[in-house]
């Protein structure tokens, strides 16, 4: 068997094959091809693919240049596949017939070396766009063509994933909020992003791919809105109960906007203490947007440490001391310092992921009457009183006593 | 086309036995892998010790809690019911299998006493409060340690059932096959030992 | 008053009435419909007398073809629980929009996805891909029996005991809101306190231990019990991908057990090695469970692949094209799985050089998967195809997988997976490969070989219809997916607020109704089948013009498989005996040496499921004596030396001259 028939059946007929559309599954294949266009029809907003912010823009482009890359292989086997199935059907007598043709070293050469060579042809694009586009590098540039100014000094916005609800903090002006986050177009930002309980990731589709945020530890994410407007922020990775609802909008503002927010924010905003904040930590679901004109001193630095609590030890403390050898035997006040996870319990709040028995209410059940939102200034959808807190105790999990 | 043929040329290719098809045992081969996957587990338990060893939580740290000497004990009495499982093993060679019973025992009471050591250095520590809620590196520490503990009962008990059944039966060929398979898991849990006894303490203690 | 709370607390652990959901309508019908199924079925076994049947020819039996059977029963029958938990996902998702609630509140759904996750893996996927593998593998390298048989029929049970675990956490108590890998800390004992989670960890252990060891056996058993002349380069492309899979399953089961394990301790212990306090780092969980998690992707689709090159191959009547670059592209896949892991979880931060590698090294994992299409292509190039049903699944397959791998290549550009990470995009692809790669062969298995298990072929009206509702189905379920992924929306969330997308949630409801009707279709092929069994009845064991040794013999083939063992000249060794002519030998049958029956795996998998019963709700003293009694009947066991027996030669000689005069009276 001659390579030179099976490459020149690939060659011509496969234009053929794309004109002959009475193939078997062609008819899920047009559909596939149907699903952009009706996304015209209806109007969608395919915002991955339309974004707004250089970062996700760049990453737009490289999703386009690797299907494309991907789609040189792709078509062609879908299409010799359904040509394949079609001219080598058994009631089509005068198709060849080989049935002990299996082997033929061009051919496999080929069939390894195609795909090999998109691979690397990927590869080097993953290589270097992994790198220009790592969450943790600063900026080159703010649009294509377009370096950033060397005496710009990026936006600093300090990000916490609450359960469930954004705090975001804005140390340059001294300001904080709950579910609303503003940048100025086409100045670079600098997100520094943590959590308080569990994991969750922050997601801006529109301006730039998400990082988790992660309790007790901080990542960052850089990123700059090339266009004003109003977009979704979300969590997306999986968080609880309110996870659902752990939505925000992003406002992209003018320069001369950005300014008159923060100053509506400084106007209407109230003071965020500890013991605001230790408040606003606890679970609840469907916060509305909260300003604050200040906020405590630090306040990021301990969430972020996991120490925001009175009498808690800060895990770079902790660290520090873990680096010099530990604290010795005589150190069991610090284990009960270092407990954090079990303040939801204590607190008498339903934990995150919490089922029967552990939840105080029927297994699967609507959530009670008792549970709607109290009246008054506080909208939020509260998770307390669910569960039975009992004194706990410092060595076993929770739950054990819990019951 | 390529045929392969075993039969010379010439002759009716043979496509069945006549006879009975006798494969070759595969249970040292299974056991060998279930011992593999075995180590896959301890490989996960070092891993997590290697991650979370340095964790103190601001407590106590290798340096503080163990005591070299009483753990080089230990290695010892291990590393002897493993030479005297082996001596058991080359009794059953010969037949012997009132020496190989009686390794056996030695081969017991040493594993017995490794046991013991370990437990009282467990509890020594939780009495200290080192137990292992106090930090990650006591949890691995216990978790590792506590599961090559566990799999040494395992082996304990392994070892008075086959005596049992070597008193009942003697050497044949089934108990043979199942003193190879404790011997594998006897000497296994030795070379885990030395890494446990390397990697966690030696290094904990001389770093 | 105390003592009394004591008492009970004693006796029933954390477990009260409460626990009980009955006063949730949805789950009050199940339960109702499983009661009076259940009652059904046992009914029909007492009237028909069928309790002493079940209990020495199904339960007991350690034979690896009921036991593969059994396998792929527990799969259709968790397939049908999966799917009910898809269709309340998705009409939920459909309807979800602004003021509307929906009719699941978080807590129910939360417990929902995790259901249909663990579900569709652990209790679908993988006893499907078991039993094809158990019931196939040693009649094509022919054997008598796998390697170690009562171990195969105790890894059934304990995987069975798994399913069972998670079945009662629908009608006692809840089930894990913490999603299908449960990752910590949201899965720790803080954030999850409750039963959910200990649900889940049980069910998966226990079934863990089944598939771990019915990995070994099945090793063992393609190293060690091949028939002679039987080389590995003339293995089965089946056998091939099963060895490898089952090279996947010990060296990655045993991490999943370990991680498990730690998070037990975790939960039960109270130790740190997952919590964000004390020094815990749930970001190893990750990198660990996905250390098993992805080999765990390879372990589902390589017999899948297997399936489709016997398939392929026997259809075309053709020698499958490229034998040894296949088999070196599935040694390459095993190998490279597990050096992905990290791809899972590049939005963590890991930093480039680290993203990047486990991007490329993903990325290399396609050129052997190309390959391996490739060669079922020119499998099919100047092959005489005929379209029976496991053909029309392959062609499905071929077109619908290429692109879920074209997805996930996306997927492991790291830039790229920071916009679609977590979103629909990336259900939309796992769904692609897993529906469009797994379940597909699984399907295309179950139809060609199920004239080999019960001796008539599956009614093909049925089939095609069930084909072509799940083909299409499949497509307008999860394109739209794809779609709303690239509209920046996220996974496993209850309720919406932008009513543009409602359109795209209600037309992959449509085809979620539309796979309904394909299973619909499948079940009744198979009540059609049996039905109509004489007219589909196949008496020459080849139905399909097969080349591999499973169709030399007869169907349903005899428990001993083979009267004598076969010797392998040549790569398909039954197409090779057919061309030279091999005549059946119809004299000079011996006693053949057999295993016995033994009902210790059935009463092991009993127990482990009181055992775990007893952790999950705190009821010590059940969990303790369940474990007691489990450690003695294991010893008890080892007691038995009396294991196996002879099948006489006038036994043989009976059920082979059967097969003559059928095989005469064929016209």
């Amino acid at each position: 068997m001659s390579i030179a028939a099976a490459t020149s059946a690939l060659a011509t007929r496969a234009g053929r094959a794309i004109r002959s559309r009475s193939l078997r599954g062609s008819r899920t294949l047009r559909g596939a091809l149907l699903l952009p266009l009706f996304c015209l029809l209806a109007g969608c907003n395919m915002v991955v693919m339309q974004p707004s912010g250089d970062v996700a823009m760049q990453q737009r482009n490289l999703v386009l240049a690797s299907t494309g890359l991907m789609l040189l292989i792709i078509v062609p086997v879908i299409v010799l596949t359904l040509l394949f199935a079609w001219h080598y059907r058994a009631s089509n007598k005068s198709a060849t017939y080989d049935p002990d043709w299996h082997h033929s070293t061009q051919l496999e050469v080929v069939i390894w070396a195609a795909p090999l060579v998109i691979i690397i042809a990927l590869g080097a694009l993953t290589w270097i766009s992994t790198h220009t586009l790592d969450p943790f590098r600063p900026l080159a540039r703010i649009e294509p063509g377009r370096p950033v100014p060397a005496e710009t000094k990026p936006l600093e916005v300090e990000v916490v994933a609450l359960d469930w609800k954004w705090l975001f903090f804005y140390p340059e002006y001294g300001v904080a909020t709950v579910n609303e986050l503003a940048a100025p177009v086409n100045r670079p930002i600098t997100f520094k992003i943590t959590a308080s309980s569990v994991m969750n990731a922050f997601y801006v589709p529109a301006l730039a791919g998400m990082i988790y945020a992660m309790p007790g530890m901080e990542t960052k994410l850089h990123a700059v809105i090339n266009k004003a407007g109003v977009y979704e922020g979300l969590s997306s990775h999986y968080s609880g109960s309110g996870f659902s609802r752990m939505n925000f909008k992003f406002h992209g503002l003018d320069a001369g906007g950005f300014d008159a927010w923060v100053a509506k924010v400084k106007a209407e905003g109230k003071d965020l203490s500890r013991e605001a904040y230790l408040e606003l930590e606890r679970p609840s679901e469907r916060e509305p947007v909260r300003y604050y004109a200040s906020f405590a001193h630090g306040l990021f630095g301990s969430i972020s440490n996991m120490c925001a609590f009175p009498g808690k030890m800060c895990m770079n403390e902790m660290m520090k001391i873990d680096a010099a050898g530990g604290a010795g035997v005589h150190s069991h006040e610090n284990r009960e310092r270092l407990r954090y996870d079990n303040r939801h319990v204590q607190q008498g709040d339903e934990a995150p992921g919490a089922t029967v028995p552990a939840t105080g209410r029927a297994p699967r059940s609507e959530p009670q009457p008792g549970d709607t939102p109290p009246a008054g200034d506080h909208q939020g959808h509260d998770h307390r009183g669910h569960s039975t807190p009992g004194p706990n105790d410092s060595v076993a999990p929770a739950q054990r006593n819990n019951n | 086309m390529m045929h392969t043929d075993t039969a010379p040329p010439g002759t009716e290719p043979v496509f069945h036995l006549e006879e009975e098809h006798h494969p070759e045992g595969s249970t040292l081969l299974g056991f060998w892998l279930y011992l593999m996957s075995d180590c896959l587990i301890f490989a996960v338990l070092f891993a997590t010790y290697g991650v979370l060893g340095r964790n103190y939580a601001a407590g106590p740290s290798p340096k503080d809690l163990f005591d070299l000497p009483l753990v080089a004990l230990n290695t010892a009495m291990l590393l002897f019911s493993s030479i005297t499982y082996g001596f058991a093993m080359l009794a059953m060679d010969k037949g012997r299998q009132a020496a190989t019973q009686g390794w056996l025992a030695v081969t017991g009471l040493f594993g017995l006493a490794f046991l013991g050591i370990e437990l009282y250095e467990f509890s020594h520590l939780i009495h200290e409060g080192a137990g292992p809620q106090r930090s990650a590196f006591l949890s691995a520490f216990f978790t590792l340690v506590g599961t090559h503990g566990l799999h040494v009962t395992c082996g304990l008990i392994w070892l008075v059932v086959l005596m049992v059944q070597v008193g009942q039966r003697g050497l044949i060929p089934e108990n043979q096959r199942r003193l190879m398979c404790l011997s594998m898991f006897w000497h296994f849990l030795d070379v885990i030992w030395i890494g446990v006894f390397t990697f966690v303490y030696l290094m904990g203690v001389l770093q | 008053m105390f003592s009394n709370l004591d008492l009970q607390k004693f006796v029933f652990g954390r477990f009260t009435l409460a626990d009980i959901p009955y006063h949730e309508p949805i789950l009050l019908v199940t339960f109702a419909g499983v009661a009076l199924g259940g009652l059904a079925v046992v009914g029909a076994i007492t009237y028909y007398r069928f309790w002493g049947s079940l209990w020495r020819d199904w339960v007991t039996s350690v034979d690896h073809k009921k036991i593969g059977i059994m396998y792929v029963i527990l799969a259709l029958v968790m397939l049908l629980r999966g799917f009910a938990d898809a269709l309340l996902m998705r009409s939920q998702q459909a309807i979800a929009f602004g003021s509307n609630e929906g009719y699941l509140p978080p807590h129910h759904y939360d417990q929902i996805f995790t259901a249909h996750g663990v579900i569709m893996i652990f209790f679908v996927a993988m006893p499907f891909v078991t039993g094809l593998m158990n019931y196939v593998v040693p009649l094509q390298i022919g054997a008598r029996d796998v390697s170690f048989p009562f171990l195969n029929n105790f890894s059934f049970w304990m995987t069975t005991a798994g399913a069972i675990i998670i079945m009662i956490s629908l009608f006692v108590g809840e089930f894990s809101r913490a999603t299908w890998l449960g990752y910590p800390p949201l899965s720790g004992a803080d954030m999850s306190p409750g039963v959910g989670v200990d649900y889940w960890i049980w069910g998966l252990q226990v079934a863990g231990i089944g598939t771990l060891l019915s990995g070994v056996n099945l090793i063992a058993t393609i190293v060690k019990m091949r028939a002679p002349g039987m080389t590995m380069m003339k293995l089965p492309v089946f056998v091939w991908t099963s060895l490898c899979t089952n090279v996947l399953i010990v060296a990655a089961f045993p991490i999943l057990t370990a991680v498990l394990a730690l998070l037990t301790l975790d939960r039960y212990v109270g130790t740190h090695f997952f919590t964000n306090d004390l020094g815990g780092n749930p970001m190893m969980y990750f990198n660990l469970i996905w250390i098993w998690g992805h080999p765990e992707v390879y372990i589902l689709i390589l017999p899948a692949f297997g399936i489709f090159s016997e398939v392929t191959s026997t259809y075309c009547g053709k020698r499958l094209f490229g034998y040894a670059s296949m088999v070196y592209a599935t040694v390459v896949i095993t190998i490279l799985s597990y050096l992905v892991w990290l791809h899972h979880f590049f939005t963590m931060g890991s930093g480039a050089n680290v993203n990047s590698f486990f991007g490329i090294t993903t990325m290399i994992i396609s050129i052997p998967t190309g390959a391996k299409i490739f060669n079922w292509l020119f499998t099919m190039y100047r092959g005489r195809i005929r379209f029976e049903l496991p053909m029309l699944w392959t062609v499905g397959f071929m077109v619908t997988f290429v692109i879920g791998g074209m997805t996930g290549v996306l997927l492991a550009v790291p830039p790229a997976d920071f916009v679609l990470h977590n979103s629909l995009f990336l259900i939309a692809h796992f769904h692609n490969v897993i529906i469009g790669g797994v379940l597909f062969g699984m399907f295309a298995g179950v139809a060609y070989w199920f004239p080999k298990a019960f001796g008539f072929k599956l009614d093909p009206f049925w089939g095609k219809m069930s084909f072509w509702f799940w083909l299409v189905g499949f497509y307008f379920a999860f394109m739209p997916l794809y779609v709303l992924g690239l509209m920046g929306v996220t996974r496993r969330a209850q309720h919406f607020d932008d009513p543009s997308l409602q359109i795209w949630f209600v037309i992959a409801a449509f085809g979620a109704v539309l796979i309904l009707c394909g299973i619909l279709s499948f079940i009744v092929q198979l009540v059609v089948s049996v039905r109509n069994r004489e007219a589909l009845r196949d008496v020459t064991g080849d139905p399909w013009g097969g080349r591999t040794l499973e169709w030399s013999t007869s169907s349903p083939p005899p428990d001993y498989n083979f009267a004598f063992t076969p010797v392998i000249h040549d790569l398909d060794a039954w197409h090779d005996m057919k061309n030279r002519g091999y005549a059946r030998p119809l004299t000079g049958y011996r006693p053949i040496h057999m295993p016995k029956n033994t009902g210790t795996g059935a009463i092991l998998g009993a127990l482990s499921v009181v055992f775990a019963f007893g952790m999950i709700w705190y009821i010590w003293w059940m969990a303790a004596l369940a474990f007691v009694a489990m450690f003695v009947v294991t010893v008890v066991h080892t007691f038995n030396y009396n294991r196996d027996y002879h099948i006489p030669a006038d036994a043989v000689v009976r059920i082979e001259n059967q097969r003559t005069a059928a095989l005469a009276g064929r016209v």
